[in-house]
């Protein structure tokens, strides 16, 4: 799946492992993880970060303790042991969003649950955290959860300002302003996706892919 | 699959090979059994410190929708019937029909909030009502929950005319009976002429008739039982 950083290099705060999951694997534009959540709950700004960020928590939170049990798991119940420690956090998620504001949790429906089988989770959980000691672990669950917030934040923007012509709630254009209903329809979401994706691999294509965001983790070519 | 390293001592498979795979499945259920211990526990420790703000949020949102839908309420009281069939006050949490009643100032009741639901476009709606008990009339209307198409269904929260018309809804009763004197009439590309009629919403005509079916049911069911008790609820404050 992806080559784990050994210890031959000990940048500073695991620059790369960081960046890596911010944006050159970009859990939704690059490897097309999670789609359920950034489809279903992107309809807005509040419900794409409020979703964003219950997505982080259980990242980092899962990726830490997983890391942590690592060297006491058996193989062969490894998947039922990282679910367990997953769902746990997302049931933690939900008691605390609860919490905060009824109105986001009911915004958010069933999705809030379902993040426990959000692929973007157990991938790190499997591919990452199981192999490698707790900080790299948790900068890499930072990074990839960021990156999950940016992926659909972003969509959350542009499907909110044209399905419904306000962002946060507040009215962007007059009252003469005609919604694109669609675009806050499960059909929008995948319009907005495609468009994104499209973007991206333009921008990746002709080299723009934000060299300077880290020049090091290069490696054009030899992506397997 | 990958046998664990510590196991692959012995290579003669078969007959001598139990030790080792009992400390595996051993090894396994250890595991399984140490992770959910550890994670239950987290669970009822974080449900023990958030339940009571979950429920305060959960009281104040349903306190919040009844202050719309009852105007000029300044407290509220919550009603249900017993078992004998007599209203009595109950806490504002729970299952069951409850009637939230509000009362002014100087503690006269100036209308009850009731909770309904029915099947709309998509899913169910649910909505709490207004209902003043001296005029017989439905004034407010809040929906609580519903998965209408937004941009079209989801008018029925939202739709000005749709909830002018709610909330001037005569939902007289059958003298002494059961039934409203007047079913609700949800109707297509019309100018309402009567009080107990509701105007569709463009583009939202299943949305509207759900709404006007589930309010009317209501109604037909628990302004009745309302009525017998209202004796009850005034005398209460």
């Amino acid at each position: 799946m992806r080559a784990i950083h050994g210890s031959e290099s000990k940048p500073l705060f695991e620059l790369d492992t960081f960046l890596e999951g911010l944006w050159k694997e970009n859990p939704v534009f690059v490897q097309l993880l999670g789609m359920c959540p950034v489809l279903a709950v992107s309809n807005s700004v509040q419900n794409a970060f409020s979703m964003g960020f219950a997505t982080l928590f259980v990242l980092v939170m899962s990726n830490m303790v997983v890391s942590l049990v690592r060297k006491w798991v058996p193989n062969q119940v490894r998947i039922a042991t990282f679910i367990v420690i997953i769902a746990t956090f997302v049931t933690v998620a939900e008691y605390i969003l609860q919490a905060i504001s009824l109105e986001i949790y009911n915004n958010l429906g069933a999705y809030m649950p379902l993040i426990v089988v959000n692929c973007t989770i157990l991938g790190r959980a499997e591919a990452f955290a199981s192999k490698n000691p707790v900080l790299p672990s948790l900068v890499s669950g930072l990074g990839t959860g960021l990156g999950f917030i940016i992926a659909i934040g972003a969509m959350g923007i542009v499907r909110e300002i044209l399905g419904a012509g306000t962002f946060l709630g507040v009215p962007l254009f007059g009252p003469d302003f005609e919604p694109w209903i669609v675009m806050i329809l499960p059909g929008g979401g995948f319009f907005v996706l495609g468009g994104l994706l499209l973007l991206i691999s333009f921008a990746q294509e002709r080299g723009v892919s934000l060299k300077w965001f880290g020049a090091r983790t290069q490696q054009t070519g030899e992506r397997p | 699959m990958t046998e664990p390293t510590a196991t692959s001592a012995p290579t003669a498979p078969g007959a001598q090979a139990p030790p080792p795979q009992e400390r595996v499945a051993l090894a396994m259920i250890r595991t399984l059994a140490g992770v959910a211990i550890v994670s239950g526990l987290l669970i009822v420790v974080v449900f023990q410190l958030t339940e009571p703000t979950i429920r305060a949020n959960r009281a104040r949102a349903l306190m919040e929708a009844v202050y719309q839908v009852v105007p000029g309420a300044e407290t509220v009281r919550t009603f249900a019937l017993g078992a004998d069939g007599v209203m009595a006050p109950v806490e504002s949490e729970g299952g069951g029909d409850r009637y939230y009643a509000g009362f002014n100032k100087d503690g006269a009741l100036t209308g009850v909030a009731i909770a309904a639901q029915g099947q709309g476009f998509q899913d169910l709606i649910k909505v709490l009502y207004g209902y003043d008990p001296a005029r017989e009339t439905i004034v407010g209307m809040k929906v609580l929950d519903s998965k209408e198409t937004p941009g079209l269904g989801d008018k029925i929260g939202k739709d000005p005319d749709f909830l002018a018309d709610v909330s001037d809804l005569d939902v007289r009763l059958v003298e002494g009976g059961e039934g409203l004197l007047h079913p609700i009439e949800v109707r297509k590309g019309g100018k309402r002429a009567e009080r107990w009629q509701i105007d569709a919403i463009t583009g939202a005509t299943i949305s509207s008739k759900a709404v006007g079916k589930l309010l009317g049911e209501s109604a037909a069911r628990r302004l009745p039982e309302l009525r017998r008790n209202l004796a009850v609820i005034r005398k209460e404050p």
